[in-house]
């Protein structure tokens, strides 16, 4: 059974956008979205630290795998994310949790 | 007989019976986060789940520091405050959800 049903989906939909994740160490990684899982693990490609001199040592890194439990907040295009579906499936999502 | 049995009963959307229906009576409205390491979010709340993940847009995030003087012991409170569009914020972290506080 999915672990984040709904949140996975979203995640699935912005493939190939640009976000940026902010870990609960700190640190945050921008970068393209490629593939997301029911744990909500995330795979980035072409990845930039948005503080290079604070952590230098993922400069040659390109791509990375987060495990989803390090996640603290994933920053998203605003304009990519349509928030009418999102409550309208939040709404839906409560109700067969419910059941 | 005339009488149709009750349909068996469903949950209503309408009623609020556990405290993740208080914050579906939120969706769309501005709402209060606590969350760990004294961090705050104030914004439009769009999605949710059982896991408290969740998306808020129009965010404003305060993290508040302690400074303590060596000399004098004094606590000195410092906040920063950030914007963000659209967010989503891991349901881990968060310690509570509340209507928007009011000053005054």
């Amino acid at each position: 059974c999915f672990y984040s049903a709904l949140f996975y989906s979203f995640f699935k939909s912005l493939v190939g956008k640009d976000v940026v994740v902010e870990l609960k160490n700190d640190l945050s990684i921008c970068g393209t979205l490629h593939s997301v899982d029911q744990y909500l693990n995330i795979k980035l490609t072409d990845i930039s630290v948005t503080d290079p001199e604070k952590y230098p040592h993922m400069l040659s890194v390109k791509n990375c795998f987060i495990r989803g439990s390090v996640v603290r907040y994933v920053q998203l295009p605003a304009d990519e994310v349509d928030t009418q579906l999102l409550q309208d499936a939040a709404r839906k999502e409560a109700m067969q949790q419910k059941q | 007989s005339e009488d149709d049995p009750l349909p068996p009963q469903q949950p209503s959307t309408n009623t609020v019976e556990e405290p993740l229906d208080l914050i579906r009576l939120s969706l769309d409205e501005r709402i209060y986060v606590k969350m760990k390491n004294d961090r705050e979010l104030r914004g439009r709340l769009h999605a949710y789940d059982q896991h408290l993940n969740m998306i808020l847009g129009d965010v404003e995030e305060t993290v508040t520091t302690v400074e303590i003087d060596e000399e004098t012991y004094e606590e000195l409170y410092k906040s920063t405050k950030r914007n963000i569009p659209m967010l989503f914020v891991r349901g881990d972290g968060v310690v509570l959800v509340a209507p928007p506080l009011r000053v005054g």
